[in-house]
């Protein structure tokens, strides 16, 4: 299965072009509507570009410059939605059964073939259920056994976990790791620990264009964009290399190179804000690294406080956050170990 | 014990007041029934000849309601296309319109010199004054509350099982029959009790078109008027006949409508 994919959707500022190779998953992130669900949607044929060019495995899913649109039935491309959406009249065992019936699988056959994947998701017992007597987690792992059952070329996930509770979502994503392991996917996500657990690689989408892209790792740990960086949570420094980590802003910061690059060269270094500290004087050791700051805003965060300043976030404690008596406007030292900033490429 | 939830007393005591009002004249009505005569009156030769003409025309209007009702109901919920709202306002048109005067347009049409009656003449068809007449007098006035109703229910169910259905593989009528009609069906069902009803009602319109003659044209409300002037109270017989068959038909359309709300209900 190869999918290549580019296509314009104008109203929707969408404008876009991307591949996935043989029993890759890609997942998509990015903010509310960056055009995630556009790609899900004009991928699945739920709408239609303006103009564009999509094959899979070279057969054409639309190309506006022939005129040509393949109906979203006959793609082989099936949708997991945030919401199970299983059919509500239909029974667990015929929903998972809809997809081989309508391949025109005979219908022992196709609840046959139910039950395997009903086996697959570890739902077996909940066959002869309604959908109206599911929990959340469960209508979930019935809408994977269904999807995977009509045995698509391509599955599209969309932000499958979203709609979960917390203590099932784990359980799920362990069972779309397994099943996705050697499947061509692409599951579109505001979560990083989904594109980590399930993708190979990831693309990241702002105001309907690709801004990012590349192996989950490489993106997601070293990122290379303020963006990306926003999305997985850590602070981005850029500067130059020096021998001893990154020259940014004219302040030199001590760093491990967790990357070759030669000094001298445009580097980018990230650090993670629990890692660094917040004071209103001056950190004692010179040698550490240390940065100045205005507080821009702060943003409480479960047990922690972020305290955002141009261009460096800092989690504190609540505690902390109170006893500097933090505010916007307020100015302030950041510090962190040399060992918590990891110096790469820029 | 009454719970009035927060409904002002002056509104309730409007409410009861209306509901007197539809109840009373029913009561009236009963109060005048010959209970002595009761059988005979309702078992005469004319009178079971209109009853089952009513019976046999009401369903077949029914059918045709439900053949091209759910048709144009899935084309108005669904389709876009230019002029859709004038389509949807036309089609709802014989809700509003006198039913006299959907006679006359029907004789306009299907009539011995009507629009297309003057062709289907020529091939020896006649329509008009015929039980058939009555069928198509009956279907013009029930069709819009079938379509009404259908639509409203696709609207409310949404198109998104049936996209799921289609990224499954299943083509446009597959999704159609495995999925958005089982979904709509209690909205299906209390829409065809709806049409139903009002083509058993039917007076106006198949007056006008199809005449009143006994056995072939001659329904129960128009065998009711008839009689009300020789014979009171076989006309207040029939009327209860009506009236029984009305409150099943809205007993049976309201349970259906109420479990349709459930069956439909997104999550």
């Amino acid at each position: 299965m190869t999918l290549s994919f580019e296509a314009r959707v104008a109203d929707r500022g969408f404008d876009l072009s991307f591949d996935v190779a043989p029993g890759e998953t890609v997942a998509v992130l990015g903010p509310n509507g960056a055009g995630k669900s556009t790609l899900l949607n004009l991928v699945a044929g739920l709408v239609r570009p303006d103009a564009g060019r999509a094959t899979l495995d070279g057969e054409v899913l639309f190309d506006t410059a022939a005129g040509a649109f393949a109906a979203p039935h006959i793609r082989g491309i099936s949708m997991l939605a945030q919401d199970a959406l299983l059919f509500p009249h239909l029974s667990v065992l015929e929903n998972v059964a809809f997809g081989p019936r309508s391949a025109g699988v005979r219908a022992s056959v196709a609840r046959s073939a139910a039950r395997d994947w009903l086996a697959e998701v570890d739902a077996l017992d909940l066959a002869e259920r309604r959908p109206a007597q599911l929990s959340g987690g469960q209508a979930q792992r019935i809408a994977v056994a269904r999807a995977l059952a009509s045995e698509p070329r391509l599955l599209l996930l969309d932000e499958p976990m979203a709609a979960l509770d917390v203590s099932v979502a784990p359980a799920i994503r362990r069972t779309l790791r397994r099943v996705l392991e050697d499947r061509a996917a692409i599951v579109v996500t505001h979560d990083i620990l989904d594109a980590f657990t399930l993708a190979d690689r990831v693309l990241v989408l702002d105001a309907g264009g690709i801004v990012d892209e590349g192996a989950t790792r490489e993106v997601l740990e070293r990122p290379r964009i303020r963006f990306t960086a926003g999305l997985a949570g850590l602070n981005l420094l850029t500067g130059v290399r020096t021998a001893e980590g990154l020259l940014t802003d004219g302040v030199e910061l001590r760093g491990a190179a967790v990357e070759a690059v030669a000094i001298g060269a445009p580097a980018a270094a990230s650090v993670r804000p629990s890692a660094v500290q917040v004071s209103l004087l001056p950190p004692p050791d010179p040698a550490g690294n240390r940065l100045r700051g205005i507080v821009r805003d702060l943003e409480p965060r479960g047990d922690l406080v972020r305290v955002r300043a141009e261009g460096l976030s800092a989690d504190v404690t609540p505690a902390r956050a109170a006893e500097l008596d933090l505010a916007s406007g307020t100015p302030v030292w950041f510090a962190f170990p040399a060992a918590a900033l990891s110096v790469y490429g820029g | 014990m009454t719970v009035l939830g927060g409904v002002p007393r002056w509104v309730a005591a409007l409410a009861a007041l209306g509901a007197l009002f539809v109840v009373l004249p029913l009561a009236a009505m009963i109060t005048r029934v010959n209970w002595a005569e009761f059988l005979p009156l309702i078992t005469s030769e004319s009178s079971v000849a209109a009853l089952l003409l009513s019976l046999r025309t009401s369903l077949a209007a029914t059918a045709l309601c439900v053949v091209f009702g759910v048709p144009m109901a899935l084309v108005l919920a669904r389709a876009r296309f230019r002029g859709q709202k004038i389509l949807r306002a036309l089609v709802l048109l014989p809700l509003v319109l006198p039913p006299v005067v959907g006679g006359i347009a029907l004789l306009y049409t299907f009539g011995r010199r009507g629009l297309i009656g003057q062709s289907l003449e020529v091939l020896g068809v006649t329509i008009a004054f015929s039980t058939t007449a009555v069928v198509l007098a009956q279907t013009f006035v029930a069709l819009p509350f079938l379509v009404l109703s259908l639509e409203g229910a696709l609207r409310t169910v949404g198109t998104r099982y049936e996209a799921v259905g289609a990224t499954l593989g299943a083509g446009p009528t597959t999704v159609l029959r495995r999925i958005t009609l089982p979904l709509v069906f209690p909205a299906l069902l209390s829409g065809a009790v709806l049409s139903f009803a009002r083509a058993l009602g039917e007076f106006g319109a198949t007056l006008t078109f199809a005449g009143s003659l006994q056995g072939t044209t001659r329904t129960l409300p128009l065998e009711i008027y008839l009689q009300r002037e020789t014979s009171p109270d076989t006309a207040v017989a029939l009327s209860l006949v009506l009236v029984v068959v009305a409150v099943i038909v809205v007993g049976f359309a309201h349970q259906a409508g109420s479990s349709g709300l459930r069956g439909g209900a997104i999550r």
